[in-house]
């Protein structure tokens, strides 16, 4: 038996061990997290027994009795609450998406507005951006709604918004905004179904387009035949089927509008106070990115003989978007964040009617704030997961 | 050699040199600058003269309303009611007391001014650049000012200043503590868990990351629900929390995560020689990130830090929903003054708010430039 001479290492006392000492930090902090967690929930359960607070989700089926001044679902007072929750998370969805939409639009266009050669242009962009982005959306909010919309001129002296050829096209007064409705007719259906036809095809000529160049070089005009297919079909279906599409136009019939769709001066405001303020900070998110694209790179596409429009479509944005996609996520989840201070100008979003008009009710504070938590959290881990499977297969692949 | 001498005395030599010509008329000067910027094409010179005729369509307007037509001296809203009168300035400078202080006793604002002046003179010790002694500084601002804060506005009998009840608070007084007491949180708040979300032991990770993405991922109004309605639930009864404390807790927290996530920013691009040279020089976990680590990396996060104070001090507004007075709310409530009401009335007061938030905002962004700048002078060449 052959004995190896070991180095003599002295035990470390284990209070020295890195291991022992994360351990004793892991247990110390689950400890007094967990302790802190059942004293609250102890706390809360003997409050709220002594309070006469419901613990339980019980009210959900139980008659709400309070009505919503705008609902995209059926709803009454005699609906439930759990019927309101759903009112209240649709008004939220109609209103960030409208205004994710326009805030992008507004956004892009600024943003690019603030790099133009026209020395006006780019300052007038600027100033709107430093001004805006400085100010709380709060105080805009109460600005649109209690300082411009409500003091608008009542129903009879409606303020008019002409349309094309000078007739009135919509109208605005303290009751909202009220806009031609849409009628589709019983035709209708065919044009939709025009619609997917042609962007079936596109996408059928654009891969056959693909395959042509990479066979024999020769480019085709995705965009010309993509434009035909996805605009000309609807509207060939669309008068083929003899313009199923009117619009009801609102006409003034003594005190109120006939026709027409009510938009809630709520509904404008806060949409136009969401759209208003982010587009500043998606302005600032598409400048810096399309800056952020090397001068190197448009010359190498100038080399390459490349011209103005397939460099911007094949160098430029493509590179642009990477820088651009991940901050304007966050803007996107920002609007539905922000779309909660419906609360201050009486739009009957999520937090308004759920965490506001049912809490009152009710009194089940911790169940209702949790679970209205719970929505905005999802809406914004979904959103995130969504536009993180994009921004991969957006990035560059390194090999 | 004859040839090239006969090429010279055909050659036309100049002898007085060419009278200097003034440059082309449409390239340079006002005249070439107007060219070149404002109608370098057609669709340019389109957008040109929209936005002038915007300008020329608004501007007049403005400022005949709040200039030229404005009410500048009055006792009560009778002469902002008449037709034809802009904005009613009189109205602020009589209200602005109150939205300076809200209900806080009048003979006791010297203690709310001093405040603000100190509070005001540390930050700028903390943030010029020039000036030396920052530990002491930090030091100062954030364990010093916050007690002189308490004793000064909430009050110390002992010392002869008599007890204010928040109830009586509000105005900029509230906005700024408020923003101070998120600033004083978040920043060590915020450090804490950006070192938790980096650590190697799991459950320290885990806890830290749970915590910053739900706060960054719901709204600050449910915080601020959550900090208001369920906290005194949470707790024995006798410890319910102060009306203004559980706003200032729910931004705290809410601040802290979005702190955390501009710390980790700076940690992350922290060399990795740094931990390592540290490590060999014999410093523990926490001598090392108090010595090397946090010391660079918060410095190189300046302009995220201020941007998020930015975006804090906006949010401040949003303590409104719980019942609290803030700048804002003052306004809000202000307006609905019968003796001054009419309708140039609220359009004043949220111009004058906007004024006072920007001002804030602006030079609050334009300072985080300028950090940006300084701090990237060792990369440029």
């Amino acid at each position: 038996m052959s004995v190896r001479a070991e180095p003599a290492v002295a035990k470390a006392s284990p209070f020295y061990d890195p291991r022992v000492r994360g351990f004793v930090y892991q247990a110390l902090l689950i400890g007094t997290l967990g302790w802190l967690l059942y004293e609250a929930a102890a706390n809360a359960a003997a409050n709220m027994r002594a309070r006469n607070i419901p613990t339980n989700f019980d009210f959900w089926n139980k008659t709400s009795g309070f009505d919503i001044n705008f609902t995209l679902v059926p709803y009454s007072a005699q609906s439930t609450f759990g019927d309101a929750f759903w009112v209240g998370l649709w008004n939220t969805l109609l209103v960030a998406a409208v205004s994710v939409v326009f805030a992008t639009l507004l956004g892009f266009a600024v943003g690019i507005a603030r790099l133009s050669t026209n020395w006006l242009v780019a300052k007038a962009a600027a100033i709107y951006v430093e001004s805006l982005r400085n100010i709380p959306l709060l105080l805009q909010l109460l600005f649109w709604y209690n300082a411009i919309l409500k003091p608008l001129p009542n129903v009879r002296e409606s303020l008019v918004i002409p349309g094309l050829f000078g007739a009135p096209f919509a109208y605005l007064n303290n009751r909202g905004l009220i806009l031609p409705e849409p009628k589709f007719g019983p035709g209708f259906a065919w044009t939709a179904a025009a619609f997917a036809l042609g962007v079936a095809l596109t996408a059928a000529f654009a891969v056959w387009a693909a395959r042509a160049q990479r066979l024999t070089g020769a480019q085709k005009p995705v965009g010309l035949v993509g434009l035909a297919f996805v605009v000309g079909l609807p509207l060939i279906a669309f008068f083929a089927a003899g313009q199923p599409l009117t619009l009801d136009y609102p006409v003034l019939r003594g005190f109120n509008f006939a026709g027409g769709a009510r938009v809630l001066p709520e509904l404008v405001a806060l949409a136009l106070g969401l759209v208003l303020y982010t587009a500043t900070f998606i302005a600032e998110i598409v400048r810096s990115g399309i800056q952020s694209v090397a001068v190197g790179q448009s010359e190498a596409a100038r080399a390459l003989g490349l011209g103005t429009k397939p460099m911007l479509r094949l160098v430029i944005i493509p590179q642009a978007m990477r820088v651009i996609t991940p901050p304007l996520t966050n803007q996107f989840l920002n609007i539905v964040k922000n779309s909660t201070l419906a609360v201050f100008v009486g739009y009957p979003d999520l937090v308004s009617v759920f965490a506001g008009s049912v809490l009152n009710i009710t009194g089940a504070a911790v169940q209702i704030i949790l679970a209205t938590m719970a929505v905005y959290l999802v809406i914004s881990l979904l959103t995130a997961a969504v536009m993180n499977a994009w921004n991969n297969r957006a990035m560059i692949r390194e090999r | 050699m004859d040839s090239g001498a006969s090429r010279l005395e055909t050659a036309y030599l100049r002898e007085t040199p060419a009278p200097t010509l003034p440059p082309p008329a449409l390239s340079s000067g006002a005249l070439g600058w107007t060219r070149k910027n404002l109608f370098s094409g057609p669709i340019s010179s389109v957008f040109t003269l929209l936005t002038i005729a915007f300008a020329a369509w608004t501007l007049p307007g403005l400022v005949r309303y709040f200039i030229l037509d404005a009410v500048w001296r009055a006792d009560d809203g009778a002469a902002c009611r008449a037709p034809g009168a802009g904005a009613c300035w009189a109205y602020i400078g009589q209200k602005f007391p109150f939205f300076m202080y809200g209900s806080y006793p009048r003979e006791w604002v010297w203690r709310v001014d001093v405040t603000f002046v100190v509070g005001a003179a540390l930050i700028v010790w903390l943030l010029a650049p020039k000036l030396r002694g920052k530990q002491v500084a930090a030091f100062l601002f954030f364990v010093a000012f916050p007690v002189l804060g308490f004793v000064l506005l909430s009050g110390w009998e002992a010392v002869g200043l008599p007890k204010v009840g928040t109830d009586l608070w509000g105005g900029v007084l509230v906005s700024l503590v408020v923003s101070a007491v998120g600033i004083v949180v978040s920043l060590p708040g915020g450090v804490l868990l950006a070192m938790g979300r980096r650590s190697r032991l799991p459950m320290v990770r885990m806890a830290s990351v749970v915590f910053i993405e739900v706060v960054r991922g719901v709204p600050l109004i449910t915080v601020l629900f959550m900090a208001n309605f369920m906290l005194p639930l949470f707790v024995p009864d006798n410890w319910s929390p102060d009306r203004l404390v559980r706003p200032l807790i729910g931004v705290s927290l809410f601040a802290s995560a979005y702190m955390a996530e501009v710390v980790r920013g700076g940690l992350q691009a922290m060399p990795k020689g740094q931990f390592e040279g540290a490590m060999a020089l014999g410093l523990g976990y926490g001598r090392m990130m108090r010595l090397v680590v946090l010391p660079q990396a918060l410095t190189k996060v300046i302009p995220g830090i201020v941007n998020t104070f930015i975006g804090l001090f906006k949010d401040t507004t949003l303590v409104a929903i719980v019942g609290i007075y803030d700048f804002l709310r003052t306004v809000d409530t202000a307006r609905l003054d019968p003796l001054w009401a009419g309708p140039s009335i609220s359009t004043t007061g949220y111009v004058f708010a906007a004024m006072f938030y920007f001002i804030f905002c602006f030079g609050m962004s334009r300072y985080s430039q300028y950090m940006e700048r300084e701090l990237s002078k060792d990369r440029q060449r």
